[in-house]
């Protein structure tokens, strides 16, 4: 028997990025595969609350097997369904709820090895639908008829859910292409004074410029390749490699006691190779697909990289530059929660509420750190206000959490 | 299996119950104490505490013990403490020895022997014990463990590289001892390891199913070695995770998922020989070490906050098995071979390229097997209103050079898991001596 306490759809892991390690390098290519689908066709669902209709049921039964697909009821009552689906077969399996049409997918969950169970769940109003698992995850699977029934729960839906999920997502894509660009422009100068040695000039383009880069993140590290020559810090190393990027140049501008300048050939270098990475980045970020549930938990991602990077002043060591980043971060998280805001505000407006309040207390925090363009250095902040600080991270990171689930049911 | 104490051990299992005699040798039982003051009451306890009866006086008393089940014997062709089927609780110690004199640190060695077999065997450090000395010095033993059961004790020892060398210069007499498997660990990637968290000339690891005798031993083993050692670090393990027989059930990590399933166990003789017992090494300087094993010790810091803010779908992808059973995301039930073929909807591996289990297994390594011992632990709070929390990890290699260091190179480089939810703040690699017979030492083969 699965367990009822998992309540997430299940979320397949065909795309993880291979071979990438750094940091965040592979999370969202993971998120790539997420099942999306009911995004795309958010316009027939409702948002009936957890505790009505068929939810109440419990979860539904299917047991899938090389020729049979066993769905323990035809019919259920209108909201949120849970589908249960065991793979008795031999043949890795999946499950589709799809309209009555065979065609429109609901939901799905992919990608089910034999023995296991896998959850859908998915929000369905009333109206015919049909089942198919499909053994071995070809043709178009063993399907049968089923009836959602009117739960007397109906909450207005306002608007087109799929146009304004298009609309957040295309704004995203134009807000990490204006970053990128900033970023790479941002990037040529910085690589100009640093090489030219003039100290002076790329240490105050420094943090600013390394703003773009952190509000993008999360969609600058799903190229696993490129997040470590740009910004692997110098124990993210093995001995005997190469470290390049940003924090190469960080110690060598706000340099530890007793640390070797780089020669004036090596900063040139250094300063080549950072400009070459970034116009790769910017000529790949181009063509990156985006999603809602990668919107969700990119914003969800940044935030980690808040809790376990910058709040602990480890991202930036020599410079102490961490409250850019972390501004950085927090900004790229806000505009992704703004961008799918339309669409949480119809499905669950609570969760929205408690985002803007939680994001507002937390710029508030930052801004009484702030000191002309930039902010406080890291090490000028007391442990009682780096408290604080991590608080309201926590206090925001908790709900934010819940924001791709909320937006993909 | 010459130079070996014991010969024999085929069957690599530690040791034989049969050498078992938990009333044999000097000291109080805490058993036959309490029945003691059972019967005596009040009065009798307070006669204990004046001194009034000495130690032959509650022997006497004592009624006669049966072996009992909740003692690991001691001495053995092996140390106790690794195959011992995993006890429940962990306190660990490293020590820096501060004397440099090579008779005093042998003497603490055989010291230290005495009260570990002591009190593995349900019994008091000292001829005295807690409570049984004189009225005007202080107890030989801290009396913490007074009435408790032995809790199934283990006291295992090793030795760090640092025990043998310091800047450059030999140690004790023991040029030419190192064995060449005690290497300095290198710098894997992301690691955050603190000073006083890691290295350590004799490491102690005492487990327990009971964290008072955990402890317990530790703080008297500390207590014997004033002058001669200090404490360097101490970590507590609040609850295995790792099974070392197959009678146990795989327990969890603080992730929440089933941790070690694939483990190596103490019925798998011939594995045992391949990948855990070291071997008489090539120079004869390293012999001692033969039927000894190389422990390595990570804090293994896990962001538990941001893992428990990750969805279901991808913590089971990043670990590569389900979470309530355990079981390989390519199929089966948790003690299911994963495969690693077997691909998913686009092509890619069910079990992900970058899954935790993927890159930890056998098959990925070369064949390389270890023996997990390692403990969840949480020391507080990191002051940023979060857990300090994670695995003590334990492992028990043949060799670290080609048991644990690739692996952990692929690790900390691939394991998106490692790399995102992962900091190692402490590390120690020793080397454990074979077992020892009644009146030897821990040691004794490398100080003779």
């Amino acid at each position: 028997m699965p367990s009822p306490s998992l309540p997430n759809s299940d979320r397949s892991a065909s795309a993880r990025t291979p071979g990438s390690g750094h940091r965040a390098a592979s999370r969202l290519a993971a998120a790539a595969a997420v099942a999306v689908l009911p995004l795309t066709l958010a316009a027939c669902t409702d948002n009936a609350a957890p505790s009505s209709s068929a939810g109440a049921a419990g979860p539904i039964q299917v047991t899938s097997t090389s020729d049979a697909c066993k769905v323990s009821t035809a019919s259920a009552k209108s909201g949120n369904l849970t589908f249960t689906v065991q793979n008795d077969g031999e043949q890795v399996t999946e499950f589709y709820l799809l309209a009555e049409d065979g065609l429109r997918i609901l939901g799905e969950v992919e990608n089910i090895g034999p023995g296991l169970t896998r959850n859908l769940v998915v929000t369905v109003p009333a109206g015919k639908y049909t089942t198919a698992c499909k053994p071995g995850m070809e043709g178009d699977g063993i399907r049968a008829g089923f009836e959602v029934t009117e739960s007397g729960s109906k909450p207005a839906v306002d608007g087109d859910l799929k146009a304004l999920t298009d609309q957040g997502t295309a704004q995203y894509v134009a807000y990490v292409k204006d970053q990128t660009e900033q970023l790479l422009a941002g990037t040529r100068k910085f690589a100009e004074a640093y090489a030219a040695g003039d100290a002076a000039t790329a240490k105050e383009l420094y943090a600013a410029t390394r703003m773009h880069w952190e509000r993008i993140e999360p969609v600058a590290e799903s190229f696993g390749d490129l997040d470590p020559k740009l910004d692997a810090r110098e124990a993210d190393l093995a001995e005997g490699e190469e470290w390049t990027g940003w924090h190469r140049a960080e110690k060598d501008l706000f340099p530890p006691a007793g640390f070797q300048a780089l020669a004036a050939a090596d900063r040139g270098k250094l300063a080549a190779r950072l400009v070459a990475d970034t116009e790769e980045l910017a000529q790949r970020t181009r063509t990156v697909e985006l999603t809602a549930d990668k919107l969700g938990n990119g914003a969800k991602e940044l935030l980690d990289e808040v809790a376990t990077g910058k709040v602990t002043g480890e991202e930036e060591i020599w410079s102490h530059t961490d409250l850019w980043d972390f501004q950085a971060n927090v900004d790229g998280a806000r505009i992704a929660f703004e961008n799918l805001k339309p669409v949480l505000e119809q499905k669950d407006p609570e969760l929205a509420k408690s985002l803007d309040t939680k994001f507002a207390a937390l710029q508030a925090e930052l801004k009484t750190h702030a000191r002309g363009d930039g902010f406080a250095y890291y090490n000028e902040l007391s442990p009682e206000q780096v408290q604080r600080l991590a608080a309201l991270v926590d206090s925001l990171g908790e709900p934010l959490s819940n924001l791709t689930a909320a937006v993909v049911l | 299996m010459s130079g070996c104490p014991f010969g024999g051990g085929q069957d690599g299992v530690e040791r034989d119950a049969s050498q078992a005699n938990p009333t044999a040798g000097r000291g109080v039982s805490r058993r036959g104490l309490l029945s003691f003051a059972g019967v005596g009451g009040a009065g009798a306890l307070a006669g204990l505490a004046a001194g009034l009866w000495g130690r032959d006086a509650v022997f006497a008393a004592a009624p006669a013990e049966a072996p009992a089940d909740d003692t690991v014997p001691f001495h053995g062709e092996r140390q106790a403490g690794i195959t011992t089927a995993a006890q429940d609780r962990l306190h660990m110690a490293a020590f820096d020895v501060i004397t440099e004199d090579r008779d005093e640190l042998i003497r603490l060695l055989k010291d230290w022997t005495a009260a570990a077999e002591a009190m593995t065997q349900g019994r008091e450090t000292g001829e005295s014990g807690a409570a049984g000395g004189s009225y005007d010095a202080p107890p030989q033993d801290t009396g913490e463990a007074m009435g408790l059961s032995a809790g199934k004790l283990t006291v295992t020892f090793g030795f760090g590289a640092s025990l043998f060398e310091k800047d450059g210069k030999a140690r004790f007499g023991l040029e030419g001892r190192r064995p060449d498997a005690l290497i300095d660990l290198p710098h894997f990637p992301g690691d955050d390891l603190q000073a006083g968290r890691s290295g350590g000339d004799i490491i102690v690891q005492a487990c327990a199913d009971d964290p008072q005798v955990a402890v317990h031993a530790v703080r008297n083993l500390a207590r014997l070695g004033f002058g001669k050692v200090r404490v360097r670090w101490s970590q507590l393990g609040f609850g295995r995770t790792a099974s070392t027989s197959r009678a146990q059930q795989t327990p969890r990590n603080l992730f929440g998922f089933k941790d070690g399933t694939n483990n190596l166990k103490v019925e798998d003789a011939d594995l045992l020989e391949d990948h855990v017992w070291a071997q008489a090494g090539t120079r004869p300087g390293e012999a001692w070490m033969q039927g000894g094993s190389y422990l390595v010790a990570r804090r293994i810091r896990m962001h538990i906050e941001i893992w428990d803010r990750t969805s279901l779908g991808e913590q089971e992808a990043l670990i590569g098995r389900t979470k309530a059973e355990g079981a390989p995301l390519s199929g089966g039930k948790e003690f299911t071979a994963p495969d690693f073929s077997i691909k998913g909807k686009d092509g890619a591996p069910l079990m992900g390229i970058d899954s935790h289990v993927r890159l930890a297994h056998a098959d990925q390594n070369g064949g390389v097997r270890m023996l997990r011992r390692g403990y969840n632990y949480t020391d507080g709070s990191d002051g940023l209103g979060h857990l300090d929390a994670g695995l003590f990890f334990i492992a028990f290699v043949k060799d670290p050079r080609t048991h644990y260091v690739p692996m952990q190179m692929a690790m900390a480089k691939q394991d998106t898991l490692a790399v995102e939810y992962l900091k190692h703040t402490g590390s120690a690699l020793a080397a454990v001596p074979p077992g020892t017979r009644p009146g030897g030492y821990i040691g004794e083969g490398l100080f003779s």
